[in-house]
């Protein structure tokens, strides 16, 4: 079946120039369609949302381009690159991509220019501003690059034709000038974004010289060291072609004692590195470090109930407001009705009791409700103890609205906690995410974490195999909350006060999108997750590496969150199970299109592709 | 039927049942006190048991009450109108439409804008009843148009996946249109126009002194249930709509286009929801990027409260929630002394919730489901 059906494809692939030449422009207009106007959308809207005229003070390259031309530009990049792309079917047949295609993506980006046009046309004719409070001179003067109409709306065409055709050009190279060009690109737009990180980093080296060369005084790489950084990324790309995924598949070969060994060393070279690393890096660096680590505690206890137990649990931040609450109450001079002022350390042992005891009375009334109604109470209940804590009813006992202040530094004797000192801060968190990782991969292999991944596949046949579900869900809910529990504690020493208004909804909300991103159920995942979203967009409060993404960042996490709900459920690095849960009918469709004799060999491949696209993953994964 | 009979009485009554029980009595008792020591306030403020918690009770007039209920009833007609988006959608395609209050939101906000440049133009002074079609309309299209796209989207491409996924991504959609309309039109809380002083002032009718905007709530809401109960239960269209619902699979055997129904049916809760975006706006002049979020999960609360997927059951709900919501503080919660008790209000609406799932999670008016969204 397979031979007969290949045929065909072989037939047109040998004569490329025969079946694609006559029909250069025979294109799909309907999909350039689509996605051209699209495009043209986002761009008007991304520039009516205020992105570019916002994040124009930032610099990338010095003199050369924004960071709010960058909110704009990547869009014709990526759409053209889309429009070109075909999903290979089985025994359907592929023409080759070849100059249909970039052409393709030349019609797309014209279209996607007719965003800029019709705003700068619109902008110069109508006075808008009463509602749009971006439809302002600045964004004209930014669209038209502070020239007149003729030159902006002439230039945007080019711009967006020229980057639509590039996108789509990607599919025609070869794979190795593909990668080559991937990793340049992305390397200089990391160097540059990550400005604030490597400055710091180099500072603590003594190396001021180099990064003061490299960017320019007011931000931004320099044109000079943007073209060395090219070179210099692309001999990095060629030198290191198959290198990584051979070291990873040399990895995972390993067997027994050696990769034992190898595990260790590469434990050890993490460790040392998360110790001593902090040591050069600065106070906003640290307290950067800080931030990451505590929304990964949360983010690992989030895992456990959301990607191992399969409960959506939307008022997850309520555990979070009870740890910080807890400890404020016990440790702190200023708590107005009960004050022992314990030390951290006993408090901690409270607060975790106090958490799981939360997690029981909040979870048993939910625990047999529908997945998806569970979801919706469990955002009330994360409402309902942010209200009380505000309420006037509590105030004699939380404070009201003013919150608790005053929470002391905790003094461990050999040294003090404290939020003016970020690297002590970090350095604890440290110390309970690792326990908090720890804890979760014990708890991902025992019984009990399979019978959470069972309960989550399917609940009713995990009954029937004699897991008590009720109590196995609660459990979840218990582990959760102790961990979300410990984070709120440790967020109320660094900041030294609790306020309700530090335990929205929202909070909730952007650790389910870390978890999502990063990957349910997947440790890896979750901490690649953190370190990405919240070092790079920043928290609900806090500030990541990208501070002009302040405004803007909520709205980057919930398309975020559609986005990888639409095109990859089961996250950057995804756990193997979850994704084959995921992708369940397509694996099926492809064992059978390809023919039940096989289905052995397919198996053994599909275990292959999976882990292969696991360790591509964790290879971008490693170095943001 | 069986197979749940069965399940029932093989389960052996565990600690989370009698955990459960003990919270049921106690919410149930929790309600009943605060009645009684309602009731004993109102009689007679001055005796032990009103003292006993609440040293200061004064009681409750009648006019007040009115008012509350006035008020509660007018906010809740507005949930049911949210409420049968939620409902409808729930019940044909079994899952949460989370930024339904976006919707809601949207609609609010494009009377904000159009009823805006009406004043600016005299309009709104000159001809309010024009400008009040006018901007119903407005919000219609746009709540429609909203509700069809995040559709086609959002929500198609999951249509076979687990049930959750659509529910968290249109959590992700609540955020992005929250943010957008923020980013757009500015974080500033927008106030409507002053309304006509005929429209605004009080009257008295059948001795409930009321604010002709919450008449004006009154009457939209129930014409709208009108012609949406009319879609529903009179047209091809609505018996297309309940084949889906019953079973998507068999319905396209008998030749009903699915997608076609689905896509209405989110058009049909998007124009409720604008209708009450509207409302809002008329009742509390003032719109911003969050106000879909809040009434959004209430109205959500509502469409549970009066049985899921049952359109009727989400109006009743709703009324239900709105008047608990304006009600219970005052009657239940106040006399039990707690102070400050109107910041409470969204605690009692979450309780409510709450109840109904602890007691009957089928709704008041019971549910109306697909046999495979009822698991």
């Amino acid at each position: 079946m397979s031979a007969t059906m290949s045929a065909p494809s072989s037939t047109s692939s040998t004569s490329p120039a025969a079946s694609s030449a006559p029909a250069l422009f025979d294109l799909d207009w309907r999909r350039i369609g689509k996605w051209g106007g699209l495009c043209a959308f986002a761009i008007a809207l991304i520039s009516l949302i205020g992105m570019p005229v916002g994040l124009d003070r930032r610099t990338i390259i010095e003199g050369r381009l924004s960071l709010g031309y960058l909110a704009l530009i990547w869009l014709p990049l990526l759409f053209g690159y889309v429009v070109s792309k075909r999903v290979v079917l089985e025994g359907v047949d592929t023409p080759d991509p070849g100059a249909r295609d970039v052409l393709a993506g030349l019609c797309t980006g014209l279209l996607a220019g007719l965003g800029p046009l019709l705003l700068i046309l619109g902008i110069d004719n109508f006075n808008l501003r009463k509602p749009l409070v971006n439809w302002s001179p600045q964004l004209l003067e930014l669209l038209t690059f502070g020239r007149d109409i003729g030159y902006g709306i002439g230039a945007w065409l080019a711009i967006c034709a020229v980057l639509g055709m590039l996108g789509s050009t990607m599919h025609v190279l070869p794979k190795d000038v593909r990668r080559v060009v991937s990793i340049v690109t992305f390397g200089l737009l990391f160097i540059s974004v990550l400005e604030a990180a490597i400055d710091d980093l180099s500072e603590g080296f003594g190396l001021e010289g180099l990064t003061d060369a490299m960017y320019a005084k007011r931000g931004g790489l320099t044109v000079k060291y943007s073209i060395i950084l090219v070179v210099v990324l692309g001999v990095l790309a060629v030198v290191t072609k198959g290198r990584v995924k051979g070291a990873t598949n040399h990895y995972r070969g390993l067997k027994g004692a050696e990769r034992k060994r190898a595990s260790v060393l590469l434990f050890a070279g993490v460790a040392v590195l998360c110790i001593v690393l902090p040591m050069f890096l600065g106070k906003i660096m640290n307290e950067l470090l800080a931030n990451v680590g505590l929304f990964l505690l949360l983010a690992l206890g989030l895992n456990i109930v959301v990607g191992l137990a399969g409960i959506l649990d939307l008022g997850y931040v309520a555990f979070f407001a009870v740890g910080g609450y807890t400890t404020a109450v016990l440790t702190s001079a200023e708590s107005p009705f009960f004050a022992p002022e314990l030390h951290f350390g006993f408090a901690l042992i409270v607060v975790v009791l106090i958490a799981g005891l939360t997690g029981l009375v909040i979870g048993a009334p939910v625990i047999r409700m529908r997945g998806d109604y569970l979801a919706i109470v469990t955002l009330g209940f994360g409402e309902i103890i942010r209200l009380l804590f505000m309420s006037d009813w509590l105030k004699p006992y939380f404070g009201g609205a003013q919150g608790i202040t005053n929470v002391p530094h905790v003094d461990l004797g050999f040294a003090v906690v404290k939020g003016t000192d970020p690297r002590s801060v970090f350095y604890m968190i440290l110390v309970f995410c690792v326990l908090a990782i720890y804890v979760s991969w014990r708890l991902q292999g025992s019984r009990l974490g399979r019978a959470w991944m069972a309960i989550r596949e399917d609940e009713q046949v995990a009954e029937a195999m004699g897991i008590n579900t009720v109590n196995t869900k609660l459990m979840a809910f218990v582990v959760g909350a102790m961990m979300a529990a410990l984070s709120g504690a440790i967020l109320a020493a660094k900041v030294g006060s609790v306020f309700p208004n530090s335990f929205m909804i929202l909070v909730s909300i952007i650790i389910l999108v870390v978890v999502i991103v990063g990957g349910m159920g997947n440790i890896l995942g979750v901490m690649v997750g953190s370190f990405v979203l919240i070092g790079v967009l920043g928290g609900p409060r806090q500030p990541g590496l990208l501070q002009e993404f302040q405004s803007y960042k909520l709205l980057i996490y919930g398309a975020l969150l559609v986005f990888m709900m639409l095109q990859r459920p089961e996250g950057l690095v995804p756990s193997a199970r979850r994704s084959q849960e995921l992708h369940q009918e397509e694996f099926l469709q492809d064992v059978w299109l390809k023919g039940e004799d096989h289905e052995e060999e397919e198996a053994a491949e599909e275990a292959a592709a999976e882990e292969e696209a696991e360790a591509t993953a964790e290879g971008t994964g490693d170095p943001a | 039927m069986t197979a749940t009979i069965n399940r029932r009485s093989a389960r052996r009554v565990s600690k989370v049942d009698r955990f459960l029980t003990l919270i049921r009595v106690f919410l149930v008792g929790l309600i009943v006190v605060g009645i009684l020591a309602f009731l004993a306030q109102q009689f007679a403020p001055d005796n032990p048991f009103t003292r006993w918690r609440n040293p200061d009770a004064m009681g409750l007039s009648a006019d007040q009450f009115k008012g509350l209920l006035m008020s509660g009833l007018s906010q809740g007609a507005m949930y049911g109108l949210i409420a049968l988006g939620y409902s409808m959608v729930y019940g044909v395609l079994g899952f949460i439409n989370f930024a339904h209050g976006e919707v809601f939101m949207a609609g609010a906000m494009t009377g904000f804008i159009a009823s805006e440049k009406f004043n600016a133009s005299g309009l709104w002074e000159s001809n309010f009843l024009l400008c009040l079609v006018l901007i119903v309309l407005m919000a219609i299209g746009i709540s429609t148009l909203m509700a069809v796209l995040m559709e086609r989207v959002a929500y198609r491409p999951l249509r076979n996946s687990p049930r959750l996924i659509p529910l968290i991504t249109s959590i992700g959609v609540s955020f992005f249109i929250q943010n957008a309309v923020m980013g757009l039109f500015g974080p500033a809380t927008k106030s409507y126009p002053q309304l006509p002083e005929w429209l605004a002032k009080q009257r008295s009718i059948l001795t409930f002194e009321i604010a002709g905007t919450k008449i004006l709530v009154l009457v939209v809401a129930a014409v709208s249930m009108a012609g949406l109960w009319f879609l529903v239960e009179r047209t091809k269209t609505g018996k297309a709509m309940r084949a889906v619902a019953e079973d998507k699979e068999i319905a396209s055997l008998m030749g009903i286009n699915v997608n076609r129904i689905i896509v209405t049916t989110f058009a049909v809760g998007g124009a409720m929801a604008g209708v009450a975006g509207i409302l809002w706006g008329l009742l509390f002049r003032s719109v911003t990027h969050m106000t879909g979020f809040l009434p959004g999960i209430k109205a959500f609360t509502a469409a549970v409260v009066g049985g899921i997927g049952n359109l009727g059951g989400a109006m009743a709900g709703g009324i239900a929630l709105g008047s608990a919501e304006s009600i219970a503080p005052l009657v239940i919660l106040e006399p039990l002394g707690v102070p400050g008790v109107s910041q409470l209000k969204d605690a009692v609406a979450f309780t409510v919730l709450v109840l109904v799932l602890l007691f009957k999670p089928t709704g008041l008016f019971g549910e109306r489901l697909s046999s495979e969204d009822r698991a």
